[in-house]
């Protein structure tokens, strides 16, 4: 708990920035939001990590967006949380970055070669 | 494929042939999704069931009854102040990362609010998912350093005599609001009260008022 400091300065309070709103609109802005949402919730269930490490590895990945310097008003948490995401499972050695990245390419090259109206399916490799 | 390369309308028929590439968000996701779902590391349909219950079944309905029931039960109320976890459990929520809940009542001298200055533990089992301005990092920061002028701008001016006591959350233990009741609601049913507690009560930027504006639950 913390208690409000009564000695913050106008002119400090003047220079923070206003709070992003909403309307109580969707929680995610896009479907892959909630993929890697409920991908960090099912590993740490399966106990491949605890919770307290993947909240730490989020804190640790959102401050240091924060400070490069990335804007931090709420609608790239979900980057964070893929990239945090990314870290823990190769961290973890379930996959790893090769992986990740041969398997990113395998998809955008289904998607290329997957004519409109069929299911994209990942192509057997040669 | 070739055949179907036309060019008779021009350069971007092409993409028609196929489909459009995701973002590279997109498809990093579905690069470690089906990496691990291969190795049987996770179940696809635990997954899918996962994003269906927060999209659709969870959510700040889950609170709202919570708080509607503190309020007409006074020994809920005393359970649920106690032992939030087992109170609300009581009703059937339970889950999330097995974390501890603690339920903070406001009163005309006290108003809470919670917050996570670190990144966004938020009481998933009975709010869902936060909202996009609880994880943006002026509201992290500000909740703590300036929580009146937080509640300011989100249209809740407290009289000076009242007190606000911000709570951050940790991975551990989630906070949620029960807000106060608001007055000439006392005819209202339990599941009539529930429709007036908003999301934003139950975080503690705003307070329950009895005529309900806008949006169903």
């Amino acid at each position: 708990m913390t208690a409000p400091d009564p000695k913050i300065d106008a002119e400090r309070l003047a220079t923070l920035p206003r709070i992003p709103r909403d309307e109580g609109g969707p929680v995610f802005a896009e479907p892959w939001q909630a993929q890697a949402f409920a991908l960090a919730v099912k590993l740490s269930e399966a106990g491949y990590f605890t919770w307290k490490e993947w909240t730490s590895a989020l804190a640790h990945d959102l401050k240091a967006a924060a400070d490069r310097g990335e804007p931090d008003d709420g609608s790239r948490y979900y980057d964070r949380w893929l990239a945090t995401l990314e870290r823990l499972v190769a961290a973890k050695g379930l996959t790893d970055p090769a992986a990740m990245l041969e398997r990113k390419e395998a998809w955008a090259d289904a998607y290329r070669h997957t004519p409109h109206g069929t299911p994209v399916e990942l192509r057997p490799r040669e | 494929m070739e055949e179907r390369r036309k060019t008779t309308t021009g350069s971007d028929q092409h993409d028609h042939d196929h489909q459009a590439v995701p973002s590279d968000l997109a498809l990093r996701v579905k690069a470690i999704e089906s990496l691990l779902v291969e190795k049987g590391l996770v179940d696809r349909a635990a997954l899918d069931a996962i994003v269906d219950a927060y999209e659709t079944k969870i959510g700040p309905r889950n609170g709202a009854r919570v708080v509607a029931r503190a309020w007409v039960d006074p020994a809920y109320k005393k359970r649920l102040l106690t032992d939030a976890t087992a109170a609300i459990a009581e009703l059937g929520y339970s889950g999330g990362q097995g974390e501890d809940m603690i339920v903070l009542e406001n009163t005309p001298k006290v108003h809470n609010l919670i917050v996570c200055t670190l990144c966004s533990c938020y009481p998933w089992p009975v709010l869902g998912l936060p909202p996009v301005w609880y994880k943006s990092a002026p509201y992290r920061s500000r909740a703590v350093i300036d929580p009146r002028g937080v509640l300011r701008e989100f249209g809740l001016e407290l009289s000076e005599e009242t007190e606000i006591h911000v709570w951050d959350s940790t991975a551990e233990l989630r906070y949620m609001v029960l807000p106060e009741r608001p007055a000439g609601t006392q005819h209202m049913s339990e599941q009539e009260l529930a429709g007036l507690v908003t999301r934003d009560s139950m975080v503690g930027v705003a307070k329950v008022t009895a005529a309900k504006s806008g949006a169903a639950p």
